[in-house]
């Protein structure tokens, strides 16, 4: 009954071993393999007939198209368009990832840190990399807001230099910390059902309540797996079009 | 004190700072719905704002969790 339990990574079965380190086929990979498989499944296979009326699988396909490029457009104009692929590959998999775990026995691949700082990271550098390529120096200009007088300025700046090296930090934790809090959640209030149940008829009336919120819980960890991985897409469009649009 | 209790207290107290995230993911969302009831045409329009304002609040909140479980698990 232990609720940090069901985060526990398990090797399968070792690919290599570099130095100490031993790299293995994890439960962690297993799903992120899964993931993958119901995206091309969901992206190739329903849109492969090319109905013009779309059937279930293809308009669903088809607007988790349109969510994504409407978010995008609406943030970072048409110019950050070129990015929609990362943003699309972004929302998808976390999204998915986020839908899975909630089934019971799962694995829930972003509730790993080092899950969502690597896709965090991705982000950040090329936010900074696209951002120097296409502006110079002058992407600079994003620290330094315009209209502000000169003997604040070094506050400004230094606050802005702040919040923007620590933008990886958040965008990752917050994804992170809002899986774990709601499987530990769920799996606590699982805790309550089973150790009412162990008392009797009267803990079996009881053990009512807990069920029920159990699944009034699960309900709404499914919206938060939905609004995370919106959370997730709408933040790398906003950074990515502060690169795009830098010193405006 | 026992390092392992202090610990547990500092992770404890590190979590009140979540309580002025609430608060602040609380104005957001109340005062959009206020807006948006007073004018629903030009509500979904700014639903985009209104997730970037929850994030970057939520954010400050997620800075104490961080401390906390840190404190927990980490340190």
């Amino acid at each position: 009954m232990d609720p940090i339990h069901q985060f526990e990574i398990k090797n399968f079965f070792p690919i290599v071993r570099i130095g100490g380190a031993e790299i293995a086929f994890t439960n962690s990979a297993l799903f992120m393999l899964i993931g993958l498989s119901l995206i091309l499944f969901l992206m190739l296979g329903a849109t492969r007939s090319r109905a013009l009326v779309p059937g279930r699988l293809q308009s669903v396909a088809e607007m988790s198209y349109e969510f994504v490029a409407n978010t995008l457009r609406s943030t970072a104009g048409t110019e950050g368009m070129k990015f929609f692929p990362l943003v699309f590959s972004l929302f998808m998999f976390i999204l998915v990832l986020n839908v899975i775990g909630i089934i019971p026995y799962t694995f829930t691949v972003t509730s790993h840190i080092i899950i969502t700082v690597a896709l965090a990271l991705l982000v950040f550098f090329t936010v900074v990399i696209y951002g120097f390529w296409k502006h110079g120096l002058h992407f600079f200009k994003l620290w330094v807001p315009s209209g502000v007088p000169i003997y604040i300025m070094p506050l400004v700046t230094f606050i802005e230099v702040l919040s923007f090296l620590s933008r990886p930090v958040s965008h990752s934790v917050r994804l992170f910390a809002n899986m774990l809090a709601g499987h530990i959640t769920l799996k606590v209030f699982g805790g309550f059902v089973t150790m009412l149940g162990a008392l009797g008829f009267l803990g079996w009336l009881g053990a009512i309540i807990p069920l029920g919120l159990t699944v009034a819980l699960t309900a709404l960890e499914l919206l938060v797996a939905f609004l995370q991985a919106y959370v997730f897409a709408i933040l790398t469009c906003i950074y990515l079009s502060e690169a795009i649009h830098a010193g405006h | 004190m026992d390092p392992q209790a202090a610990k547990m207290i500092g992770a404890g107290i590190a979590c009140i700072g979540m309580g002025g995230a609430g608060v602040g993911v609380g104005t957001i969302f109340g005062h959009y719905l206020a807006a948006a009831l007073r004018n629903p045409s030009a509500a979904q329009g700014q639903f985009g704002n209104l997730i970037f304002g929850f994030a970057v609040t939520e954010a400050l909140g997620i800075f104490s969790l961080l401390i906390a479980l840190l404190l927990l698990f980490a340190l």
